[in-house]
């Protein structure tokens, strides 16, 4: 898999289905049974934003991330790419 | 699980403190549709045999998916009682994945025909649980009956060969059992299934049969190696986060989920904490009232589980932290202060608890077992409830000196229930 990069394309899979939660979301995969937890608001607004923005880095400013932050944010949504959770559009 | 954390500074919380407060849903809910079986297992946490005249119809079934898809709900675990028996259980698992509400549901695998499990190999939003607590016919019958290893096996075959993936074969460690996990594995890997442990518990006809049938210390010991050797592989769905005072925790969230992240809606739509206790001290409301949503949100009971927990005498024990004194239904069932240590606790507080003289088990709230079951083997000089049954019309006249009870159920065994 490729790196990701702040021009990435991520969309959420079609089969995830997203749940707010006090500590940031729940996602959970119905292909893979897998759960995953976004342990802040921001990072599910970051993932929110991916469906809505052409690149990582219009979602992350979008979610008002600090610049300084978005090393920390790539490592997040590589995690979920990894997991399937997200998937990359192509360019 | 994944846990996906971008900046570890601004989340000084870990997310199991996080559960400990409560979520807007459940993670993992379990809906017991029926007490209807055609088995009477000596454990059955549900104390589960004839069929509650007051259960849910498929109208109200139906309105409690609905209301689970709109609180995302992503999966039920429908058990029962055998929830296959109710003549509207694969039109209520339809009616739930086509509303976004996955379905994993267990089964001793009575009803799984051919045709059934073709149907259910098609549909991708559904897992099965075939119940087995031996891996040989003579250790498995003796706590779930006679013919329910043919019954389980002759499931596994067939769901296998339909080409069922999402399969798991599920498994309660007793004393019994602890030294076959290894063939338990096997069987499960002949059929493509993922094995699935969990722990007896003392609730329902659990109650009657705990004292002879828990692991003892060596083998809570060599079960915890042999779930630590497997790792991921063999799922537990949490119930042993009591063993990991033996050393490392185990995969899992490692906490007592009971009305923060978990609970139970049984047959006649009551509610309650934890799915391992049915009783009316963890009762927390009923769906019938204003549906299920209301009952998560705003339980008393709920409320009082999702506050800070004292931890008791457990507090100070160096395994806390992992253990978080045990499982809240073990104590309660086996007549322990809910703030003490688990009956099973690895380091033995549990029996020196449970030698205690002032303890006094719960009588059950609950009971639907059948009332003809055959007799069980039970420890003790309890009596035995044999019953005796009508002569069958076809049977040759015989005087009711002749008629041998015993024989009756001999014969009603080699029957293949």
């Amino acid at each position: 898999m490729s790196e990701l990069t702040l021009e990435s394309s991520l969309r959420l899979h079609p089969r995830v289905s997203v749940r707010p939660e006090p500590f940031g979301a729940l996602l959970y995969h119905f292909g893979t049974r897998q759960l995953s937890f976004l342990k802040s608001p921001q990072l599910l607004a970051v993932v929110e934003a991916c469906g809505t923005e052409p690149t990582v880095a219009d979602a992350l400013r979008v979610a008002r991330v600090a610049e300084s932050e978005f090393p920390l944010y790539l490592r997040a949504l590589q995690t979920l790419r990894a997991s399937h959770m997200l998937v990359e559009e192509a360019a | 699980m994944t846990l996906v954390a971008p900046a570890p500074s601004t989340s000084p919380k870990r997310l199991v403190d996080h559960f400990e407060t409560g979520l807007n849903s459940p993670i993992c809910l379990t809906w017991e549709l029926t007490y209807a079986c055609n088995l009477s297992c000596v454990h059955c946490l549900s104390a589960s045999g004839r069929r509650d005249p007051r259960e849910l119809t498929t109208d109200e079934c139906k309105a409690v998916i609905d209301e689970l898809q709109r609180m995302k709900v992503f999966y039920v675990n429908i058990g029962g009682g055998e929830p296959t028996v109710r003549s509207d259980f694969w039109e209520i698992v339809d009616y739930a994945t086509s509303h976004d509400v996955g379905v994993k549901f267990s089964t001793n695998g009575v009803r799984i025909t051919e045709e059934i499990a073709t149907r259910l190999a098609a549909n991708d939003y559904v897992d099965i649980q075939i119940s087995l607590d031996g891996a040989t016919a003579e250790v498995n019958d003796a706590i779930r009956g006679a013919g329910s290893f043919d019954l389980a096996m002759r499931a596994l075959d067939r769901l296998s060969s339909a080409g069922m993936t999402r399969l798991k074969l599920s498994v309660v460690c007793t004393r019994t059992n602890i030294g076959q996990l290894d063939e338990f594995k096997a069987i499960a890997d002949r059929y493509g299934a993922q094995l699935r442990l969990t722990r007896l518990r003392p609730a329902g006809r659990g109650a009657d049969v705990w004292n002879e049938l828990h692991p003892t210390q060596d083998q809570q010991r060599e079960l915890y190696e042999w779930l630590v050797r497997h790792g991921e592989n063999v799922l537990t769905g949490d119930s042993f986060f009591h063993l990991s005072a033996l050393g490392e925790s185990l995969p899992g969230l490692n906490l007592c989920g009971a009305g923060r992240v978990v609970c139970l809606i049984d047959p006649i739509g009551d509610v309650y904490a934890c799915p391992f206790a049915i009783h009316e001290e963890f009762l927390a409301g009923s769906i019938r009232d204003a549906g299920f949503g209301a009952v998560w949100r705003e339980s008393e009971l709920f409320a009082k589980l999702r506050a800070p927990q004292s931890g008791g005498a457990c507090r100070s024990c160096a395994f806390f932290d992992t253990c978080k004194g045990g499982c809240m239904a073990a104590k309660f069932f086996t007549g322990l202060p809910l703030d003490g240590p688990d009956p099973e606790c690895v380091r033995g507080f549990g029996e020196e608890a449970l030698a205690r003289a002032d303890r006094v088990r719960p009588k059950p709230s609950v009971d639907r077992s059948h009332r003809t079951s055959p007799p069980r083997p039970r420890g003790g000089s309890r009596p035995v409830p044999l019953t005796l049954q009508r002569v069958r019309p076809a049977a040759p006249p015989v005087s009711a000196c002749e008629e041998s009870p015993v024989a009756e159920y001999v014969a009603s065994l080699k029957g293949g229930r």
